[in-house]
């Protein structure tokens, strides 16, 4: 059943190509049937599976056979999570850009065509397909931003898929070696994840193939020092791709780290956890510092993001269940925040005041000219610092009890980060919303300019807050499907050494 | 008549080229050129078409004369590959402008994958030598094509002095070789060969063969020829060279590499370096890979851009080679034949370009996705398949070659470092591919009126470039397909 969404997010990509050309409209229900099809799919899909913690095959059919590869679909608990976070991501992302006007139904079949790679990623359980997803992605990323961006689209869009290009690259380079290696301890061609993982890799061998595909991976999670591209690539990107890149794609890196890379070298993760735990400590405090200092209010997402994906990186380093589990709540938590952070400052001001410097909305008294976008950037901030009741604190949380146990001090700096994410978040809120400077005359000027917030950002809005809060509130919604699979023989190994 | 029976394919084409020739000469006299290519290329493709299932229809296993007519299916496969691409390059000729010796062309055309089919099936130094020539001469009459272009003629010049000084290298190398094993088949030199060792003598055949070899499949140093005939030869002609004959003469290479010089491998694996021809192409490998693809970058003629991918991807093929097992082989086909898939596509694309703003520059492509949507859409399937995105038939055929290279001597990962730096190469060579899509998918261009106006292309271009497409989308998703028929060719053949 959840092989759908790929499966509705590529037909949806036909059906647009073959709409006319001029019709915005109906390459807009098009695409928002598509997207909330899958987003269907995928709640169903997750519900009706029993046990999460099991690896429940969906579809499995030899593919190649010379290399032991099929084109095998299946879904755990993990899976599970992030398959529900794109479907919410791209009904969100679509009802945000809902004023694409220019070439509407080539957007909205790129943006399919990345969603149903984003889910083939998430349910792929061969290491090839997993691949193939994966790099399906890059084209549909670089041209959403090249063609509907704003600042400097066209190098934040060359960067994005060059680093992206790189990053796949190291991991095919692990892939194409451990298929190789593999084959000689298992005696025959595999590249299928759960078969690989119970494959004895020569500790020789994971000393240097985890660095190489855990990196390649990160580089997609905008680990420091690899972020580069995260930054630029969303102010570059249309409001609906700043979402996704923050939503999910970034999520697919994590996601690669803990599935790929993580699962196949548990004693190479072992190796370099110090390593890792470091370079999410600096993301995280980095990031916050420099979304500190920002001018540009999208930029202060931008690095946001990179400081909030530090806490996804240390979450995995630590090797524990409480730490992994907290690491994908994280990749949740953050896919939905983050979208709707973006989806404020793009969308919502942006797109209304064609400005994104703190300069200048301060003197449009946006608070009063656009309520509701002051309402959701305050409650989405407040998500974004992790305050307790939305889904950001309990990922933080269950990360930094993780990180205690293991890196105690990374634990305790990483307390620094959090201070200057309260600090940076209510430097946006107040520069944009709620500035002092704005005078009267000004800001009665602005508030008859502006258009109204519509209805379907109002929408997207309240579901992302929604969902936030729910979780928030009762995160074991999710940590039921989470924490089980990790007990599954696919992590054992990975976890055996990390006592707990 | 046996000879006729095995040869029968190539007796066939040979046929049409006659025919093509007679009907042009004699019916068509006096009639407009795109008639006479029309009727020309319909004869020709027929040909074509026939030949290919006769090549797939059959399951003979024949060894005439002792290795110069091979038969087996793995040949068969290989020779249908050819002939499909030769289908496809009479189709994208079709509406060329730069000829009115339709007849001559076309039979040139056929005359040239009869020298590629004979290669094929050569397992003997002479016969290898005599469809060489038959296959380089007729390619140097078709780079010359188009007389009234002064470009033209320089290129099928160069290209004439390079390829006749590489049949001298090759003609130099195989004469040692039969001197030192006493036998012309490839078996025997094998043979002949074994346990003595790498003489002075057997290193300069190994290195006057690979030279003379390396010029025909353009790999570095020997490269400097292609970029200029693939420039200044008429567009379909240099489509046909890069990938018809690139299909030929790799399967060859791999061949006399792997067959006649069993056993003077030496090792390429990193550190460990011992002569023999592995070192030796590792080095023209990792050449072509490193300077193919960073030249690429600054090409502004599409044409050029492709003549230099043509020889980073050269690179890639050899590494295949160097795999030196029925992966390998299998492996080298499967990338030479998707390759020419996508390369002959995207020069079917700059061929309408061409013929619609005068030149294959960069630029030109500009706004092509508005100008031409399905073109344009084409041109994105060939370039992200050359650039080796997956689901495109381009990324298996790297796949298959780098883990047939990683895995080739067990668990030892020797071939690792090249496999490595072709990776690296790659993720070089995808920023080409993405500026020229760029062009046609981002850019809007400055003169609004060449932006919007929609370009003509010529229905049975259209037609051949989007089977191409679906071809290469195919062979990308369900790369089983021609793999299984690769190996099963292969298993049979050894």
């Amino acid at each position: 059943m959840l092989a759908w969404t790929i499966y509705i997010s590529f037909l949806g990509v036909l059906v647009l190509m073959l709409l006319p050309r001029d019709d915005a409209r109906l390459a807009r229900i098009t695409a928002l049937t598509t997207a909330v099809a899958g987003l269907i799919v995928a709640l169903m899909g997750s519900f009706q599976q029993a046990n999460p913690a099991e690896i429940v095959t969906i579809t499995k059919c030899a593919w190649i056979p010379t290399l032991g590869a099929s084109y095998y679909l299946a879904a755990d608990g993990i899976s599970l999570t992030l398959v529900v976070l794109t479907g919410l991501a791209a009904v969100a992302g679509i009802l945000f850009s809902w004023n694409i006007e220019k070439r509407t139904k080539e957007f909205f079949a790129f943006y399919l065509a990345l969603i149903g790679g984003v889910y083939g990623v998430f349910l792929s359980f061969d290491l090839l397909l997993l691949f193939v997803f994966y790099e399906l992605t890059i084209i549909p990323k670089y041209f959403l931003i090249a063609r509907w961006g704003s600042t400097r689209k066209e190098y934040g869009a060359m960067k994005l898929a060059l680093y992206s290009f790189i990053g796949s690259h190291l991991v095919l380079i692990g892939l194409v070696a451990t298929w190789a290696v593999a084959r000689t301890s298992l005696g025959h061609a595999s590249l299928d994840l759960k078969e690989l993982a119970q494959a004895t890799l020569p500790l020789e061998f994971q000393k240097w193939a985890f660095p190489l595909t855990f990196v390649g991976f990160a580089i997609l999670a905008g680990m420091w020092p690899f972020h580069t591209w995260a930054p630029t690539g969303h102010v570059a990107a249309p409001t609906a791709g700043s979402m996704l890149l923050a939503g999910v794609v970034m999520k697919l890196g994590a996601y690669g780290c803990l599935r790929v890379a993580m699962v196949l070298f548990p004693e190479g993760a072992r190796m370099w956890s110090g390593t890792i735990a470091v370079l999410a400590v600096i993301g995280i405090i980095y990031g916050a510092g420099v979304a500190l200092v920002q001018k540009d209010f999208k930029f202060v997402i931008g690095y946001s993001s990179v400081s909030h994906m530090g806490f996804v990186l240390l979450g995995l380093a630590t090797l524990n269940t409480v730490g992994l589990s907290g690491a994908v709540l994280q990749m949740f938590s953050h896919g939905i925040i983050a979208g709707l952070l973006f989806a404020v400052v793009g969308r919502m001001v942006y797109d209304r005041t064609h400005t994104r410097d703190f300069g200048e909305l301060e003197g449009m008294g946006l608070s009063r000219a656009l309520p509701f976008a002051g309402v959701t950037f305050v409650l989405a901030g407040i998500a974004s610092m992790g305050l307790p009741g939305f889904s950001g604190f309990v990922a933080e949380l269950q990360v930094l009890m993780g990180a205690w146990k293991a890196f105690p001090v990374a634990a305790v700096v990483t307390g620094i980060g959090i201070v200057v994410g309260v600090a940076y978040t209510l430097r946006a809120v107040q520069k944009a919303f709620y500035a002092d400077g704005a005078d009267r005359t000004n800001m009665t000027h602005g508030a008859h300019a502006l258009e109204p917030i519509s209805i379907p950002e109002r929408l997207a809005a309240v579901m992302l807050i929604g969902v936030s809060l729910v979780v928030g509130l009762y995160p074991s919604v999710l940590l039921n499907w989470i924490e089980p699979c990790l007990s599954s023989p696919l992590f054992e190994r990975l976890l055996k050494g990390g006592a707990l | 008549m046996e000879v006729l029976k095995l040869a029968a394919p190539e007796t066939v084409l040979v046929v049409i080229a006659l025919a093509v020739l007679a009907v042009d000469l004699l019916a068509l006299r006096g009639q407009p050129v795109s008639m006479r290519f029309g009727i020309g290329a319909a004869v020709a493709g027929l040909g074509c078409a026939a030949t290919m299932l006769m090549l797939l229809g059959r399951h003979a296993h024949a060894n005439l004369f002792d290795g110069m007519l091979v038969v087996d299916p793995l040949t068969n496969v290989v020779k249908a590959a050819i002939v499909l691409l030769t289908l496809f390059t009479v189709l994208i000729s079709t509406a060329g402008k730069f000829t009115e010796h339709v007849g001559e062309y076309l039979a040139l055309i056929l005359l040239a994958t009869v020298g590629m089919m004979f290669l094929v099936s050569a397992e003997d130094l002479l016969m290898i030598f005599i469809s060489l020539e038959l296959l380089s001469l007729s390619l140097y009459v078709l780079t010359a094509f188009n007389k009234r272009n002064i470009k033209s003629a320089e290129a099928a010049l160069k290209y004439f002095l390079f390829g006749g000084m590489a049949a001298a290298f090759t003609l130099f190398g195989l004469s040692l070789l039969y001197g030192m094993s006493g036998s012309t088949n490839l078996h025997r030199i094998a043979e002949g060969l074994a346990g003595k060792g790498m003489d002075p003598l057997l290193i300069v055949a190994v290195v006057t063969t690979l030279i003379g070899f390396g010029f025909k499949v353009a790999a570095v140093p020997f490269h400097l020829w292609a970029p200029d005939a693939y420039e200044g030869a008429p567009t379909p002609s240099a489509a046909f060279i890069a990938t018809g004959s690139k299909v030929a003469s790799f399967f060859i290479l791999a061949k006399i590499m792997m067959i006649g010089f069993a056993g003077a491998e030496g090792s390429a694996a990193w550190r460990t370096f011992i002569s023999g021809w592995m070192p030796a192409m590792a080095l023209l490998a990792a050449l072509s890979m490193v300077l193919g693809n960073l030249t690429a970058i600054a090409q502004t003629s599409l044409k050029r851009l492709l003549a230099y991918s043509a020889i980073a991807h050269g690179g890639y093929m050899l590494l295949a080679v160097m795999a030196n097992n029925e992966a390998g082989m299998a492996g080298l086909l499967y990338y030479v034949i998707t390759y020419g898939l996508a390369t002959l596509g995207a020069f079917g694309v700059v061929q309408v370009v061409e013929d619609a703003t005068g030149n294959d520059s960069i630029i030109s492509f500009t706004g092509l996705s508005r100008r031409a949507p399905a073109l344009s859409l084409c041109l994105l399937v060939f370039l992200l398949s050359l650039g080796g995105i997956p689901p495109l038939a381009g990324f298996f055929g790297k796949f298959f070659v780098f883990s047939a290279a990683v895995g080739a001597d067990g668990n030892h990962l020797g071939l690792l470092w090249l496999v490595i730096l072709a990776i690296a190469m790659s993720a070089v060579s995808f920023y080409y591919y993405l500026r020229v899509l760029k062009a046609a998918y981002v850019a809007d261009g400055a003169d609004v009126t060449q932006a919007t106006n929609m370009m003509a292309v010529p229905v049975a271009t259209l037609a051949a470039l989007v089977l191409l497409a679906f071809l290469v989308v195919i062979l990308g998703c369900a790369p089983a397909l021609l793999m299984g028929l690769l190996q099963a060719g292969d298993q049979v053949g050894h």
